[in-house]
């Protein structure tokens, strides 16, 4: 690689030369109150709440990291085409498997294993592991 | 400097970005798929099975929320030395990657005495398939923290130096990204319970 010392014009950024002003401490802290929201918001165990707080909150964390720390908002248009792509493509794989991890039963199939499991689980939940003992099994 | 004998990397332009940023999206695109198909398995075996819930129920949320912690600083230490690359201050710009590898290295740390304790309570990958999708998912994220240390390492090296600056926002990337898939991590193996 070459072994010269690089000036600033030198560093890469032909995307996006201009310096984004953007404040990272302020987007720091911003990122860490959400931390504390998340953690707090399904202590009320409320489940529409812990929804929003945990995997909402996970999805703005993200936003703000890619926007901000990744720069992705500076770069060619078509890197965002190219992430999202990428996304819809884990969307389409979800929705085209989970209607056979989820479902017990479909068009001239069932899962009466699974079923039955299932309850017996829900019937008899495992007792918490304590030191030392085995964990129990749950599929 | 000329631009013969800048790396190809830095002055070699695809689509109007250079590429080596290209490659490193690429990279991260091809990350989205493999991260997003093993969380996309685990959320719908999550929500077939709720007695998955009392294995949840083990993890520890307050680790999670440290190693959260520690990941979102090391991010802040990474793009503040791509903004001090991009003043072409080399040597600012290692100590913030310094700092990012640090905050790698103690999220790797804390990950072994947290698996380490939950192994001794008898939770191993085979137990059942929480745990395997747990020591999967976050095992995995793990072994990219670790490689981004490393490659961290040699870039900041080279920056000190004031040397290939283009690379401190390109391991920059790369970090960020890891840093948000332990963003959904977190949730979804810490405290959906």
């Amino acid at each position: 690689m070459a072994d010269h010392a690089h000036s600033p014009s030198d560093a890469g950024h032909e995307g996006h030369d201009a310096h984004p002003h953007v404040n990272y401490w302020r987007v720091y802290w911003l990122l860490v109150g959400l931390l504390c929201v998340s953690v707090i918001g399904p202590m009320f165990g409320v489940k529409v709440v812990t929804i929003i707080t945990a995997f909402g909150v996970a999805a703005y964390k993200a936003y703000l990291v890619a926007k901000n720390f990744m720069h992705v908002n500076l770069e060619k248009p078509f890197v965002t085409y190219l992430l999202l792509t990428v996304v819809v493509f884990m969307l389409l794989f979800f929705a085209g498997t989970a209607p056979d991890v989820m479902k017990r039963e479909g068009t001239r199939w069932t899962k009466p294993e699974w079923v039955r499991a299932h309850e017996e689980a829900l019937a008899h939940p495992p007792a918490p592991v304590t030191h030392g003992e085995h964990a129990p099994a749950a599929h | 400097m000329s631009a013969a004998t800048r790396p190809i990397a830095n002055t070699r332009s695809a689509a109007g970005v250079p590429t080596g940023r290209l490659a490193v999206w690429w990279v991260v695109a091809s990350e989205v798929v493999i991260f997003g198909g093993l969380l996309g398995s685990y959320l719908m075996h999550r929500l077939a099975h709720d007695q998955w819930s009392v294995q949840a129920a083990n993890t520890n949320t307050w680790i999670g929320a440290f190693n959260t912690l520690v990941l979102l600083s090391s991010s802040l230490a990474a793009v503040l030395g791509h903004q001090a690359a991009l003043r072409g201050d080399g040597p600012k710009a290692a100590r913030q990657l310094y700092l990012t590898m640090l905050g790698g290295a103690t999220f790797v740390v804390v990950k072994a005495f947290e698996w380490t304790h939950e192994i001794h309570e008898g939770f191993t990958i085979t137990s059942n398939t929480f745990w395997s999708f747990y020591y999967t998912a976050a095992g995995l994220h793990a072994l990219h923290v670790i490689g981004g240390v490393i490659i961290m390492a040699f870039v900041a090296a080279e920056a000190k130096k004031n040397l290939e600056l283009h690379r401190v926002e390109l391991i920059g990337i790369y970090w960020h990204f890891v840093d948000i898939v332990w963003i959904f991590l977190f949730p979804l193996l810490y405290i959906a319970k």
